[in-house]
């Protein structure tokens, strides 16, 4: 896992023990009026079949741009430019036509979207929501459908099946629309779940509900899950591993019990700071972050943590650290000149790869 | 002793991506070509020239001559919206300057009128010796032609756009001045004054607007006035209905309220306060109207209901070529066809781009 | 719906109907001079003039009056037209009703049938050449007068082409296909402004639709470009056109009018301003009270049926 591109040449023939997912350098860029945005700014990693990997960020941060991307619904186009390659099971899906791309999409990759509300056509039954799908992957008769999107309805959880097959999005509530949109992604059961936000739209306690639910399902399907969230709490104690992004980049990356113990950049260390925890004093000031995000039509050159980051220094402005592990511990990557909570005395040295200013 | 709770973390961000609101698949930015200063200027050239050797050389095909004009002048077009680019940037719309200028250009004809070198565009007495009929010919004495009595058509189609401008400016601001009254008191007041207001009004669309004007025109005398006062009442119920919305709009604005604390009575409210907040809306609305009141007057004109031959109107211009006349001279249908059109769709385009920019909640249409 | 809203709406219906009646029947107060003068002309003995005046009853109240009339409407009595050849109005109304009905539906078919396909192609590739294309068009023909359009119609097609007859009906119970050979081309016309219209709000509502998060949640089961078009963004675009349609109904009436009288076609349009050419005030009040009194209740309709067709709205009473 140290270095993608050769990675890639060895995963040329999709094989069954190789990663499901690998993403190089991708940058996706999109011309808006204003100037150029680099929503994704050069962003790599891998994902096991099986695996749950958490991208945990603010908003701005390019989060859900790079769900879409991944999943190809950002194409190079008019209005985006994307670089770099997204390798699903051996396919490269920046270059797939149009139509194979629809093949994929709910059928090998499935999307769950933020807010149940909007993602549900108003004026369609929920049991078309589920049938349509079936029916154009699998092929599947009328009655087929219906039956197995009854089973559907049930393996989410909604209660009375029947009866809610029939009904229109608004005569459910928020937390029972959103087990419809978990059930629509997986009907055909994909071997990739890209869940953007799933449960920010949502009441606290149905929150937990959703998450269960889909760590369930996940052991039940064996897909691999990629848990996008602004809430470092969501991916906490599910994800397998978890991906930090800042300003566009992946600043951090291990796997989640080492970034829980020991986050190396001072932004998630920031982020875990400011998680509210039941066993500290009440009434207490939470650290929130000061500042904010870097303008991403015009980035600085240097790191864009820096000017909200209270360890940055002079060389931390000047030039732009890339991910890197300290030796030893490879799985865990973080990209900073003065990283925290190392075990070493003294601060790691800046990584030797020459940093691409912009 | 109790310290504040903040939020924690999440900050929105300046540019953030997810709220760009850029929906790459649906929206397109038009990339053209950069404008060239010398592109342009061949083009504008060229195009006149092509125009210019149709209207001297190509005297005796009017068909043929019509067609060389229109590309000369489509070339030209290019070529002065390249140069506009160069000069004032990407923004400049030379479509809608050229109809600015059209209805300038025919105002400014209209209030002039008499004073301008024409033909007879009326007494038939004094045009016997005229031609007949003659075709357009931007060279020779009547550049419009003549119709079947040899009234010359260019004076007939700017002492037309007298009348229709007359007209209808005239009903729109009627219908602005009392419908925009009507309507602040109805937003203002609610309850049963707005009750008994929007029943009235409901009655007024209750019939269909041509069908109003028959009604009206055959019981009333086609004098300008009563024309006038005929179209005002189809403009009545928007201009209603839109002072009223934003009346009611505003009213619930703080300076609303400061100004009624103060002790001002309402009438006072009323005017100082909302009407000059309701104007503007109104008065980018009256535009597109007017378009509506010309169309509608030529409409009546059409049908023998409005403005009377041979006092000449566009609408009862185009009539004359009803029957077998416009296949010999179809010069006299598309003279005052083409200038209503010209006429409509510049109102219609400009009151727009007015209303885009000064009402907020007009539906884009 | 609720009961207490259509109660409501029904009221509010009726009392607009009775105020158009109402002034319908003022119409002819405001006729300047006397209306015996009119019908009988000048030159005649004050005796004569008093008798028509009589006739109708112009010496009672005017409420009297007014009660009188609306209740001979009310009975199918619409009076007696003062030109000749004083025909009966409303046997003439209703003789002309089914082919301006006929017009104004096929017209409005024509529309919604060429607008739909124009406004899902502006809208699939919003901002495209096709796209300002249309939309350029769109906004050419709203420029053009009914009249003028009906006008170069009839002389290229009708004249120029012969393609296409001008001035002749054939009824419907003539049969179909005579029927609708002589319709085409005036239902043509009417559907020219309605189409630009629709096409111009279908559009901008579709592009609207197509922004939702159900579109790209669609999107992203695979589904494909027709589907999408047509399954999931048409259903709740289609609603504004429902509204439209309503909004467009008053336009509608008068461009039938307008292309009956060019097409010199035997229906409302040529027998209202027929009437109107020749001062028949008696003639245009009842052809206006039965133009006003359909088109209430059919605006009426389309705002109940609106009601329904939402599921969102039809739910949300529950």
């Amino acid at each position: 896992m140290t270095n993608a591109p050769a990675l890639l040449e060895e995963q040329a023939a999709a094989s069954p023990s190789g990663p499901l997912l690998v993403v190089d350098e991708l940058r996706t860029t999109i011309h808006t009026p204003r100037g150029d945005l680099r929503a994704v700014d050069g962003v790599s990693l891998t994902l096991d079949r099986g695996e749950m990997l958490g991208i945990v960020g603010e908003s701005g941060s390019g989060k859900s741009v790079l769900g879409r991307t991944i999943m190809g619904l950002h194409t190079t186009g008019p209005t985006t430019t994307i670089q770099g390659r997204v390798a699903f099971d051996g396919l490269d899906i920046q270059q797939l036509e149009p139509a194979r791309l629809r093949e994929l999409w709910g059928d090998r990759i499935g999307m769950v979207f933020q807010d149940p509300m909007t993602a549900l056509n108003p004026v369609k039954k929920i049991g078309v929501h589920l049938t349509e799908t079936l029916r154009k992957h699998r092929g599947l008769s009328r009655a087929e459908a219906r039956d197995r999107a009854l089973e559907l309805l049930a393996q989410v959880g909604i209660p009375d099946p029947r009866r809610r097959i029939g009904q229109f999005p608004h005569e459910m509530s928020g937390g029972m629309r959103q087990r419809v949109v978990i059930a629509m992604a997986l009907a055909n059961e994909p071997d990739l779940l890209i869940a953007d936000e799933p449960t920010t739209a949502l009441d606290v306690t149905v929150q937990r509900q959703i998450l269960d639910l889909l760590d369930r399902l996940q052991d039940e399907l064996g897909m691999a899950v990629i848990l996008i969230s602004h809430n470092l709490g969501v991916v906490a104690g599910r994800a397998d591993r978890v991906a930090v992004m800042y300003a566009g980049r992946v600043v951090e990356t291990a796997e989640a019990a080492s970034l829980f113990r020991a986050p190396h950049h001072p932004y998630a260390e920031a982020l875990l700071d400011a998680i509210p925890r039941l066993e500290l004093p009440p009434h207490l000031r939470l650290d929130a972050i000061d500042g904010a995000p870097p303008n991403m039509l015009r980035p600085p050159p240097g790191c864009r943590f820096a000017p909200r980051c209270r360890y940055a220094q002079d060389d931390c402005v000047a030039t732009m650290p890339t991910l890197a592990a300290t030796p030893g511990v490879p799985d865990h990557r973080f990209a900073c000149f003065h990283p925290v909570h190392l075990d070493a005395p003294e601060p790691a040295a800046p990584t030797a790869d020459t940093a691409g200013g912009r | 002793m109790s310290e504040t709770v903040e939020r924690p973390v999440v900050t929105v961000a300046t540019a953030d991506v997810e709220m760009a609101g850029v929906h790459p698949d649906v929206d397109v930015v038009a990339m053209r070509r950069k404008p060239r200063a010398w592109r342009g200027a061949l083009l504008f050239v060229l195009g006149l020239v092509v125009a210019g050797v149709a209207v001297a050389a190509i005297r005796d095909n009017g068909w043929v001559q019509l067609v060389v004009i229109l590309v000369g002048l489509g070339i030209w077009y290019a070529g002065a919206a390249e140069l506009g680019r160069v000069r004032f940037g990407p923004g400049f719309d030379l479509l809608s300057w050229l109809c600015a200028t059209w209805l300038v250009v025919l105002v400014l004809a209209a209030i002039f009128a008499p004073l301008l070198p024409f033909g007879e565009s009326e007494d038939l007495t004094k045009s016997i010796l005229a031609p007949a009929n003659a075709t357009p010919d931007l060279l020779s004495d009547y550049p419009l032609g003549t119709n079947n009595f040899g009234l010359d058509l260019l004076a007939r189609v700017v002492y037309g756009a007298r009348a229709s401008l007359v007209v209808s400016i005239g009903a729109v601001v009627l219908g602005m001045v009392v419908g925009g009254a009507i309507g602040v008191v109805a937003g203002y007041y609610r309850r049963a004054v707005d009750a008994v207001i929007g029943i009235g009004t409901n009655s007024l669309l209750a019939v269909p607007p041509l069908i109003l004007l028959i009604a009206l025109a055959t019981v009333l005398d086609p004098t300008l006035y009563n024309i006038a006062f005929a179209l005002s009442l189809l403009a009545l119920p928007s201009m209603i209905r839109m002072a009223r919305a934003n009346t009611m709009a505003f009213s619930q604005r703080e300076f609303v309220l400061a100004s009624k604390s103060m002790g001002a009575s309402s009438a006072r409210v009323m005017l100082r306060e909302i009407v000059p907040n309701v104007v503007l809306p109104l008065a980018s609305y009256a535009m597109v109207m007017v378009s509506v009141l010309i169309v509608a007057e030529a409409s009546l004109s059409f049908l023998g209901l409005g403005v009377q031959a041979p006092s000449p109107s566009w609408g009862n211009m185009i009539a004359e070529g009803e029957g077998d006349a416009f296949k010999e001279h179809p010069h006299i249908v598309l003279v005052p066809g083409t200038v209503l059109f010209l006429t409509v769709f510049s109102f219609n385009l400009l009151g727009e781009k007015a209303r885009k920019r000064f009402d907020s909640r007009a539906a884009k249409l | 719906m609720a009961l207490r809203t259509v109660l409501k709406r029904l009221g509010e219906l009726v009392l607009v109907l009775l105020i158009v009646s109402f002034g319908t029947f003022m119409l002819i107060s405001l006729m300047p001079g006397d209306p015996a003068v009119s019908i009988l002309g000048e030159g005649h003995s004050p005796a004569e003039y008093a008798a028509v005046r009589a006739d109708l009853g112009l010496n009672d109240p005017l409420f009297e009056r007014y009660l009188h009339w609306l209740g001979e409407a009310l009975s199918g009595n619409l009076g007696t037209s003062i030109v000749p050849p004083y025909v009966d109005v409303a046997d003439r109304i209703m003789g002309a009703l089914p082919v301006s009905v006929e017009l104004a539906v096929l017209g409005m078919g024509m529309a919604l049938l060429f607008s739909l396909p124009l406004a899902m192609i502006s809208a699939h590739r919003a901002g495209g050449r096709l796209d300002r294309l249309i939309s350029a068009g769109t906004f050419g023909v709203l420029s053009v007068p009914s009249f003028l359009a009906g006008l170069l119609i009839i002389m290229v097609f009708a004249n120029q082409l012969g393609w296409f007859p001008r001035a002749e009906w054939s009824r419907l119970s003539e049969g179909l296909g005579q029927n609708l050979y002589h319709a085409f081309l005036p239902a043509l016309t009417i559907a020219l402004a309605e189409t630009a219209m629709f096409t111009r709000v279908l559009r901008n509502d579709l592009i609207g639709t197509l922004n939702e998060d159900f579109i790209l949640a669609a999107k992203a089961k695979g589904m494909g470009t027709m589907h999408i078009l047509f399954s999931d963004a048409l259903r709740p675009s289609s609603f504004s056109l429902v509204t439209l349609m309503g909004i467009s109904l008053g336009r509608l009436i008068g461009s039938t009018i307008i292309v009956e009288y060019l097409f010199a076609l035997p229906g409302m349009g040529s027998l209202i301003i027929g009437a109107a050419d020749n001062g028949d005030f008696v003639m245009v009040q009842g052809a206006v009270l039965v133009i006003a009194v359909i088109y209430v209740v059919v605006n009426a309709l389309i705002d109940i049926s609106y009601g329904y067709l939402d599921p969102r709205i039809r739910r949300a009473h529950v």
